[in-house]
């Protein structure tokens, strides 16, 4: 049961933050929303459309083409990601001196630009003078990002998983180091398989953490631009195109912003909407 | 202040006012009837007021995406499921 109080002080405190939100948030999103429901062709000028852009996206081929391909990339990363960085985490040292090492490895790709490594990647898996995509052809593999969507979405998941499977790392991490060792004692004593103390004991205490780099890494994934546009920039075709490369692509590139602000409007209620579960899920267990 | 960058209509803009008006309207009312602490509803959620009306109206925004695609204007539809979900929310979650 919260408790309720009555100084009514923090309102203050919140205040600056409001501002701030207002400003780079509220606003901008309110201007979408003006957006969504007219035309314009520039020079300030607009035309009133009404729900017509909404209507278009929402049977547009070519939205649901993106959506789907944004779906199974977050859904892929996820299920790469958070398994291999528990399975990373797990097998870290708890104390010791290759502690230190470890942490600065697993933090090194998350202090690389996403441009940069769309970059590092690009060049990395050519074919013809990248690294990887020379050992890959010399293994007999014929692998060119540049030309075959399954050897680009290949790549584009390979690069999310080197740059952000260190985050679930250090996540995991820092919930596994928080138990007690009371708990593998007393599971020792139980004569408890590895597999059971992973399963009661670390699996459990990671919940939280896990929660919040499920959570991350969606909403990360979920609206990821840099990388992918930089390394194959949406092709071959339009195979790697996502979400919001597709919006860029709409926005900037047609100058469409009307379907553009209704695209934007569906993409983040989306994303709200599994935000909040996600926050739902998090805090649900929370004492009151 | 020029303000015509943000492109305003009436709709949208009546619809922002709705909006901060219901935000408001959730103050007013823990003001003059305290007892907007969490309470458990059907869904199995602790909810406030503040978040029923989040929830109302992010499951507004789906009803709106659902009977646009589904059923496309005129909108009265989706305004009565959107009111009765919103009602449902207030009074059950």
């Amino acid at each position: 049961m919260a408790t309720k109080t009555d100084n009514q002080k923090a309102w203050f405190f919140v205040l600056p933050v409001v501002v701030l939100v207002a400003f780079n948030a509220l606003i901008p999103l309110m201007t979408v929303v003006n957006y969504s429901v007219q035309e314009t062709f520039g020079n300030n000028l607009f035309f009133w459309e009404g729900v017509g852009w909404f209507e278009q996206v929402l049977h547009s081929e070519r939205f649901h083409a993106a959506l789907g391909r944004q779906l199974m990339f977050t859904g892929i990363i996820l299920a790469i990601e958070i398994p291999l960085g528990v399975a990373i985490a797990l097998t870290m040292p708890r104390q010791g001196p290759w502690v230190p090492v470890c942490l600065v490895l697993m933090a090194l790709p998350l202090l690389i630009p996403w441009n940069v490594v769309g970059s590092m990647w690009n060049i990395f898996a050519l074919p013809e003078i990248g690294l990887l995509g020379r050992a890959i052809n010399a293994m007999g593999i014929d692998y060119n990002y540049t030309q075959q969507p399954l050897a680009a979405w290949f790549t584009v998941i390979l690069m999310d998983v080197w740059h952000w499977t260190s985050l679930v790392v250090l996540l995991a991490y820092a919930g596994l180091i928080s138990i007690p060792d009371a708990y593998y004692q007393a599971a020792k004593i139980d004569g408890a398989k590895a597999w059971a103390v992973f399963r009661h004991i670390q699996l459990p205490k990671m919940k939280r953490v896990l929660t919040i780099a499920i959570l991350l890494r969606f909403i990360d994934s979920f609206m990821i631009y840099t990388e992918p546009f930089v390394l194959t920039g949406g092709g071959p075709g339009n195979s790697t195109t996502f979400l919001s490369i597709d919006l860029v692509k709409i926005a900037l590139g047609q100058f469409d912003l009307g379907p553009a602000g209704a695209m934007s409007l569906i993409y983040f209620v989306i994303t709200l909407l599994v935000s909040w579960v996600f926050y739902t899920l998090m805090t649900r267990d929370d004492p009151k | 202040m020029d303000l015509t960058w943000m492109a305003w209509t009436w709709p949208t803009a009546a619809l922002f006012v709705f909006i901060f008006a219901s935000i408001a309207l959730m103050g007013v009312l823990e003001w003059k009837f305290p007892g907007g602490a969490p309470r458990r509803g059907i869904l199995g959620l602790d909810t406030t007021r503040g978040d029923r009306l989040f929830l109302s109206l992010l499951g507004s925004a789906f009803i709106f995406l659902g009977w646009l695609g589904l059923m496309g204007t005129p909108l009265w539809g989706f305004l009565a499921i959107a009111a009765a979900w919103s009602a449902f929310v207030f009074w059950k979650v």
